[in-house]
């Protein structure tokens, strides 16, 4: 990336160059809107439900309980489910928590990832082999196995099923950190900032670091719509967000049982799933072919 | 080849080591208390009967000494006992895994026919029409949760169309393995199994055809004057599958990990199912052996795709 900017004299820095790219690439532009507006309606929960929909979350209307979906009130547009709650306010407050593991969740990844990676990487020896096992060890376990063992010892909010996601997925991260951290190791810049006395974490956070960052955003955006997913399936199968609390998937838990009464209550929230994971997917797609144009479609297996 | 297996084995250990103590160590940092579990139905069992009851079990030991013993206990298959269905956990498991394996064996069948050829067409098509289809396709599939996608399937093809069964093994009073009514109860499971390869088989296997359809050997072939048809499928398709055989280790991590939200979804009385079941009635041992035993196949899996590697491309034994 860095010899890009000998070639284009007129580079107005890589930065900027990728958002100029960015702008001219009309589905990411349109996943990052309707991304935004997702996540605008989950923050204004709160001021939606009380004004426009004039109900809570949580609030009961036995009597008609599974009514389909009309246009006779606001809180009536995505029905009622199997307590008589509004769905459309229980579908903000679970974008809410979806947005939140998903976004936090991949943070704290990238974060471990990224150090741990950057670390071993560049350092090697006893502590690059402690983190090779580390990786290894934990990707041999399948996510949805360990979630549940995780879900079945403890009880899970959103803050601690962030925490456990995050602990458990940087594995990818890291590895790509490592293995760009041990070909920019080798680099003439950094054997010269190395030979003019720089401190190892100084070569780490002001060299490699920078040169990891770009991956690293794309990284992110799979890692977000992962997360998304996991506790969505986590929340599914009734191991992750506890009830009352709502979250798009303990939304379609116990779905089975309503096939015939409330299809809408599979549907709604299932598809809003969906838009969020391939937005953010779309999105990280985006920002690789904008970040790297040679990158384009490329799909790499034993390559590596 | 003989050494490159034993060394990718012996690598395999602290691997295996380390699922151990992180499936031991998660569950002694549970809060709940496994003694106290098992007697919950039996209120006549007095707090002191517990605690010596604990003692026998060796739970007042140090950690080291029952890690150590719990390993030796694993080594010999024995999983201790279940504590709903009160039979050791090897045999649960043994009976659930051939349901498993029917299902996972049939969904991975299906997502390399009809993954494959697809990724043959995009290749082959690259840039226009069918190539854009494929993409879209295969990027969606990806973003749609597996058991949004089972219970869609279900939704329409069970409900409102009633040409499938909406879950289980057999209909009601029938028990068979390989017969037509199975076969008729597999299509939705193995339908959602195949998804996630099907979404990601066609990217890969198009790289593959790209890369070789633009070697000098291709060239030749059609110089020589074969059809179009013998030049792709006699020359390039079987070259390009070389590299996909070694995906199969990250299709199988697919397969283990989806199993439990497709035999949820689907009813499918397999081990995924189990450990379902298990986690809701909080029957710990058959949890914690499950999961062993997915890491377990996962390890086993990675070896055969690294060996698969090393089969592929000899290169790979040298190195490192």
């Amino acid at each position: 990336m860095a010899e890009r900017s000998g070639r284009e004299p007129l580079s107005r820095g890589f930065w900027s160059d990728t958002l100029s790219r960015l702008r001219r690439d009309p589905t990411t532009m349109a996943a990052i809107v309707v991304l935004g507006m997702l996540v605008g309606l989950a923050l204004a929960a709160d001021v939606l439900a009380q004004h426009l929909f004039r109900t809570s979350f949580s609030a009961l209307d036995l009597p008609r309980s599974f009514d389909k979906p009309s246009l006779e009130e606001p809180r009536m547009w995505f029905g009622l489910d199997a307590l008589g709650r509004s769905e459309v306010v229980r579908m903000l407050y679970g974008g809410r928590v979806s947005l939140f593991v998903g976004t936090f969740g991949s943070l704290v990844a990238l974060t471990i990832g990224l150090a741990v990676g950057m670390t071993a990487g560049y350092f090697g020896g006893w502590w690059d082999d402690v983190a090779v096992w580390a990786i290894t060890t934990i990707e041999s376990i399948p996510l949805i196995y360990f979630l549940i063992m995780i879900g079945l010892y403890f009880r899970l909010d959103a803050l601690s099923l962030t925490v456990f996601i995050g602990a458990i997925a940087w594995l990818g991260a890291a590895n790509l950190a490592r293995g760009q951290t041990i070909s920019l190791r080798e680099r003439e810049y950094v054997t010269a900032a190395r030979t003019i006395g720089a401190s190892p974490w100084g070569i780490i956070l002001r060299h490699i670091f920078p040169n990891v960052l770009p991956l690293m955003i794309v990284v992110l955006m799979l890692a977000v719509g992962g997360t998304i997913l996991a506790e969505s399936a986590i929340s599914f199968l009734g191991f992750g967000i506890q009830p009352p609390q709502p979250s798009w998937g303990n939304m379609l838990s116990g779905a089975t049982q309503y096939y015939f009464k409330g299809p809408h209550l599979i549907l709604f929230p299932g598809a809003a799933i969906t838009l969020t994971v391939l937005c953010v997917f779309l999105i990280g797609d985006g920002l690789r072919d904008a970040l790297d144009p040679r990158l384009r479609g490329s799909e790499s297996i034993a390559r590596r | 080849m003989g050494r490159f297996i034993v060394r990718r084995l012996l690598q395999a250990i602290p691997t295996v080591l380390g699922i151990l103590v992180i499936t031991f160590v998660l569950t002694r940092l549970s809060p709940s208390d496994p003694i106290a579990l098992m007697y919950a139905n039996q209120p006549e069992v007095s707090p002191e009967q517990l605690a010596s009851i604990r003692e026998t079990y060796g739970l007042n030991d140090p950690l080291p000494l029952q890690f150590v013993r719990w390993v030796g206990r694993v080594l010999t298959l024995d999983f201790g006992e279940s504590f709903f269905y009160h039979r050791p956990v090897i045999e649960l498991l043994a009976e659930r895994i051939p349901n498993s394996l029917q299902l996972s064996l049939a969904g991975l069948l299906v997502a390399v026919l009809i993954g494959l050829p697809l990724g043959v067409l995009a290749a082959l098509h690259r840039g226009r029409f069918p190539d854009h289809v494929i993409r879209v396709v295969s990027v969606s599939l990806n973003a749609v949760p597996d058991f949004f996608l089972g219970l869609l399937i279900i939704l329409f093809f069970a409900i409102n169309l009633r040409w499938l069964p909406a879950g289980s093994m057999n209909v009601v009073g029938e028990q068979c393995t390989f017969c037509w009514d199975r076969g008729w109860h597999l299509i939705g499971p193995v339908l959602l199994a195949a998804t996630a390869g099907i979404a990601a088989l066609p990217r890969f296997m198009r790289a593959e055809m790209i890369e070789i359809l633009s070697q000098d050997y291709m060239r030749t072939a059609r110089s020589k004057g074969l059809r179009e048809r013998v030049v792709v499928a006699r020359h390039a398709f079987r070259n390009a599958l070389i590299p996909i055989v070694t995906l199969f280790g990250g299709v199988l991590t697919i397969l283990v990990s989806g199993s439990v939200i497709i035999e949820v979804v689907f009813n499918w009385p397999g081990l995924g199912r189990l450990v379902f079941d298990a986690a809701n009635a909080k029957d710990y041992p058959i949890v914690q052996a499950a999961v062993l035993f997915a890491s377990l196949l996962l390890v086993l899996s990675y070896i055969l795709r690294d060996l698969a590697y090393a089969w592929v491309d000899p290169r790979i034994k040298l190195g490192r």
